[in-house]
């Protein structure tokens, strides 16, 4: 395990995200007088290294799917950059228009989270996972054929389902189907957006194990949105928790699970089930719900929540800081707090 | 009769055209006074339809084809569920008043034109012969009860307007409103987060303290059955394969299908490199001839004997019942449904 990871601390970034902003106008009356902001992501900072799966976690609400969203650009960021390492030369991915942004779309992709909304119901496999290439002009004809076999076969899929239609399909192999639809271009970056939610138990496990055999045999780099922390664990080299469309925490996953810097972090972690009846956990139950993030409190956002807040958590912005070595926290108070983590 | 309710051999099929469904095939249940009882099972397991099937809403095409349903009211007499007319008064006094349920989807579950307090009023105005003021009242107190705050205004606002979190509330009060003696609660905190989830989970045993309730989780999440519950049914394709207390099932859990389970869940803490599977996916349960269920997946199967029979769900040890011919060469009576 540790081996690993230090290979991840010298793997070169293939992302950098910086000061990534969304904010949503609410619009008023006939003439759509703006009223207001919905801050859904707001000035985010993170990388993510060749190979190293980097988790988002936060309650619903909190913007993690519209960061991914922003990242492959499927909506508009307010401002900020998202920097890829295309064929070792950065490219922002923000400045981009037209056929330059979708000639870098094949170093990107995206995994959705229901496996029955997310494919054409009129398009057999083969259209589906062939779309991407012909899209891109990489393939076409027999050679593309090929190729979406050989991927389909990569992700469990046999020649015979080619021709059939998604619903003929279970929800594991159906969510194997959007596995070889993003693959089959050969990316870099997968963004997958809550991909084991609606899956059961025993088929999350197929395709969690999946996601890991082809992470270690192609070298490719997962954005994993999720809420089950469970299943985060499992996955993830490093984890970022989001609150109120900011991250308050970022860190290596074991680190964030075992020494969280961060109150929300602590708290998240301890409401967590446990798989295991004799160990009766300490539960903190959080006080009232997620701020409303168009109009969000003043200071720390948290702290109306927060067990351990101060005057200054009501008046003041906590700053994005270094507390340890790759271990950042957005709190005042992160260097004196003792918080129990989770393992 | 000490228990509750007394489930003994449900049978609920769904007459398609394509051929017979056995959703929930042949299922013993008994539920206890103040007990937490869990059922567990992936989708397709035939859970939802069992808990549907005690309060008789199955819809055509499904129909309960035999079973009884022995439940102890709050006046201390005995009905069968199963044995009143569709739709019959009895029927409906038993529905929300002794037993309540808990849906997943609280946006679905509530109508969206009329207010949360209107449709927790009706209810109470089915059940009581309280006066309008009382019954509004008495909704307002359950709603600051479930810990909404505000109630008194919550009581006038529309289902859109709570959160998540408030919306499964609303859903609760709704189900205690009458003082069910047995809540069933189905995949109740499935669409929350789990912060609202540990909220949730902490009022419901709360609840259940002090109105003297009893609870049927009905869920996939082994965790959540882990920490709530003190007696689990495993079901898989419309039968119980093992039922134990949680502790004996998390230990020393005895079926193929249980023992992959549990070991199939992601553990924090124990990181492993890769999770355990089961292979395959949950058969169809249509036109199912009889035999183990879990045979197409099972790597433990015994050939001629799991494909051909269908094992008993025998006692192994005191308390703790599996359906496996590893432990007890005992095979299903037959009766008029199998081979259909």
């Amino acid at each position: 395990m540790s081996g690993q990871i230090s290979n991840l601390t010298e793997g070169k970034k293939i992302l950098d995200v910086q000061g990534l902003t969304k904010h949503f106008e609410i619009t008023k009356g006939i003439v759509k007088r703006v009223a207001g902001h919905v801050r859904a992501v707001d000035d985010v900072n993170l990388y993510v290294k060749a190979g190293e799966t980097l988790s988002i976690v936060g309650e619903s609400g909190c913007g993690k799917t519209t960061l991914g969203r922003c990242i492959v650009r499927a909506i508009e960021p307010t401002r900020g950059q998202v920097n890829l390492l295309v064929d070792d030369k950065w490219v922002d991915l923000t400045s981009l228009k037209g056929k330059e942004l979708r000639a870098a779309r094949r170093h990107f992709h995206m995994i959705f989270q229901d496996p029955y909304s997310s494919l054409d119901p009129r398009m057999t496999v083969l259209d589906i996972v062939k779309e991407p290439l012909v899209y891109n002009k990489l393939a076409q004809g027999n050679e593309a054929r090929d190729i979406v076999l050989e991927t389909l076969k990569v992700v469990g899929l046999e020649e015979n389902h080619l021709r059939r239609y998604p619903h003929a399909f279970s929800g594991g192999q159906r969510q194997r189907i959007g596995i070889a639809r993003s693959l089959v271009c050969n990316p870099q970056l997968i963004v997958c957006d809550e991909s084991v939610s609606a899956l059961d138990v025993s088929i999350q496990a197929q395709i969690l194990n999946l996601l890991k055999d082809l992470q270690r045999d192609l070298n490719l780099s997962y954005i994993f949105i999720a809420h089950d922390l469970a299943v985060v664990e499992h996955i993830s080299d490093r984890l970022a928790v989001m609150y109120v469309g900011k991250i308050v925490e970022l860190a290596n996953s074991d680190e964030i699970f075992s020494h969280p810097r961060h109150p929300y972090t602590e708290a998240l972690l301890s409401a967590v089930p446990q798989p295991d009846p004799t160990r009766k956990s300490e539960r903190i139950i959080l006080p009232g719900e997620v701020a409303n993030p168009a109009n969000p409190p003043s200071g720390c956002y948290f702290h109306p929540r927060c067990l351990y807040a101060t005057e200054e958590c009501r008046k003041e912005t906590p700053q994005w800081r270094e507390v340890a070595p790759e271990h950042y926290v957005a709190c005042h108070h992160a260097d004196q707090l003792q918080l129990k983590g989770m393992i | 009769m000490t228990n509750r309710l007394e489930i003994k051999n449900l049978k609920s099929f769904f007459f398609l055209d394509e051929g017979v469904v056995k959703a929930v095939n042949g299922v013993d249940i008994t539920v206890g006074d103040q007990e937490t009882i869990g059922v567990i099972g992936e989708s397709g397991c035939g859970k939802s339809v069992m808990a549907q099937s005690i309060l008789r809403l199955v819809q055509p095409p499904g129909e309960i084809v035999k079973g009884t349903a022995v439940l102890k009211r709050k006046d201390g007499t005995e009905v069968d569920i199963f044995s009143f007319e569709p739709n019959s008064a009895d029927l409906r006094s038993i529905r929300g008043n002794d037993i309540a349920m808990v849906f997943q989807e609280p946006m679905t579950a509530f109508s969206p034109v009329y207010t949360i307090g209107h449709q927790i009023s009706e209810m109470v105005a089915l059940h009581t012969s309280l006066s309008r003021n009382e019954i509004r009242e008495h909704v307002i107190r359950l709603l600051n009860r479930v810990g909404i705050s505000n109630p008194a205004q919550r009581f006038d606002e529309y289902p859109h307007q709570l959160s998540g979190g408030m919306r499964q509330r609303a859903m609760i009060a709704l189900a205690l409103s009458c003082n069910p003696k047995i809540v069933l609660a189905d995949e109740p905190t499935t669409a929350l987060d789990v912060t609202i989830q540990a909220q949730i989970l902490d009022l419901m045993k709360e609840l259940q303290r002090e109105e003297d309730m009893s609870i049927v989780y009905i869920t996939h999440n082994m965790a959540v059955i882990a920490e709530t519950v003190d007696r689990v049914y495993v079901m898989y394709l419309g039968q119980v394969v093992e039922s134990t207390t949680t502790e004996e099932l998390f230990a020393n859990p005895l079926h193929p299908y249980t023992q992959r389970l549990v070991r199939s869940i992601p553990r924090p803490g124990q990181r492993v490199d890769k999770l355990e599977v089961i292979s395959g996916t949950v058969p169809i349960p249509m036109d199912l001839s009889p035999q183990c269920g879990f045979f197409s997946r099972c790597p433990e199967a015994i050939a001629g004997q799991c494909n051909k029979m269908m094992p008993a769900l025998t006692e192994k040890e005191e308390g703790h019942f599996v359906r496996c011919f590893l432990y007890s060469q005992e095979t299903e009576q037959d009766d008029e449904w199998t081979n259909i």
